[in-house]
């Protein structure tokens, strides 16, 4: 199942809706690194709120994904990590590793106009 | 008592059955949301290990009591390589994929109880349990 990924303004919205497959994954990561540049996006809101299970494979994923979206000129936010999912983050040890979050979608873009007028 | 739940690991959407496996057994046996999310977490985990180093393996669910403690237990079997040093792949950060190497102490640490058996040649079997609280 292809992750849509939609435009608003200058920011590209995708909002995982299941538990996704790697291959779906890796196209969605290409996907919107091709994106990024053919409608110039400067950030990128990715919604997880639909997942219910992040293990170590798809964090590290997730990261990827953000890396090569900031290689593109584009900055990441991740949003609607679950309280049940963000406490199981942190006992299994892991990180997003520097890759911004917020609460849901409206803080997401709130948190990227933010870090966009200070740049 | 429920019966235990068998799921052959083989492909990537059978971790994701396998986890909603052990989420739903958790349910029904009176797990909190987040402790079902811990547990099916722990599932994901061993599931992509046998599918990465064993190529395929099943993934066992089970409800179990110890006296008045109800809990859940998952056994992750699989005839793959097995793991030569299991003391180091219970390490956090060690990995012989140069992945992130968190699945095992990851898992650990989200389960009440864990125990690692490997032989090389011959397999892994990861048993793992939790007790509603
Ligand atoms: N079922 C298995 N069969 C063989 N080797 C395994 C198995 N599960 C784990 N391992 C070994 O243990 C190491 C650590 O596993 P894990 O903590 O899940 O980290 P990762 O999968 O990121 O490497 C793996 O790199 C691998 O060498
Ligand atoms: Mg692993």
């Amino acid at each position: 199942m292809p992750v849509p990924i939609l435009k608003q303004g200058d920011t590209l919205i995708a909002s995982i809706v299941a538990a996704l497959s790697d291959d779906d994954l890796l196209t969605f990561r290409d996907d919107l690194a091709q994106k990024i540049g053919s409608v110039r996006a400067r950030g990128v809101v990715i919604d997880v709120t639909a997942l219910d299970v992040l293990d170590s494979f798809a964090t590290r994923t997730l990261r990827g994904i953000a890396y090569t979206a900031k290689l593109r000129g584009a900055e990441t936010v991740i949003v609607g990590i679950q309280p049940e999912v963000a406490y199981t983050l942190v006992q299994l040890g892991l990180t997003l590793d520097g890759v911004p979050t917020a609460l849901d979608l409206e803080e997401g873009l709130a948190l990227l106009a933010k870090r966009r007028a200070a740049r | 008592m429920t019966a235990d739940v068998k799921i052959q690991i083989e492909r990537e959407i059978d971790i994701i059955a396998a986890r909603q496996a052990g989420r739903q057994l958790a349910g029904k046996l009176g797990f909190s949301s987040t402790d079902q999310t811990l547990i099916a977490t722990a599932i994901s985990e061993v599931a992509r290990n046998i599918l990465i180093y064993a190529h395929h393996g099943e993934i066992v669910v089970g409800a179990i009591e110890d006296g008045p403690r109800t809990g859940i237990q998952v056994i992750a079997n699989d005839e793959g390589p097995g793991i030569e040093n299991v003391e180091l792949a219970l390490r956090d950060g060690y990995s012989t994929k140069n992945s992130l190497g968190l699945g095992l102490p990851g898992a650990r640490r989200l389960m009440d109880d864990f125990a690692l058996a490997s032989e090389v040649g011959r397999g892994t079997r990861v048993t793992m349990k939790k007790w509603r609280r």
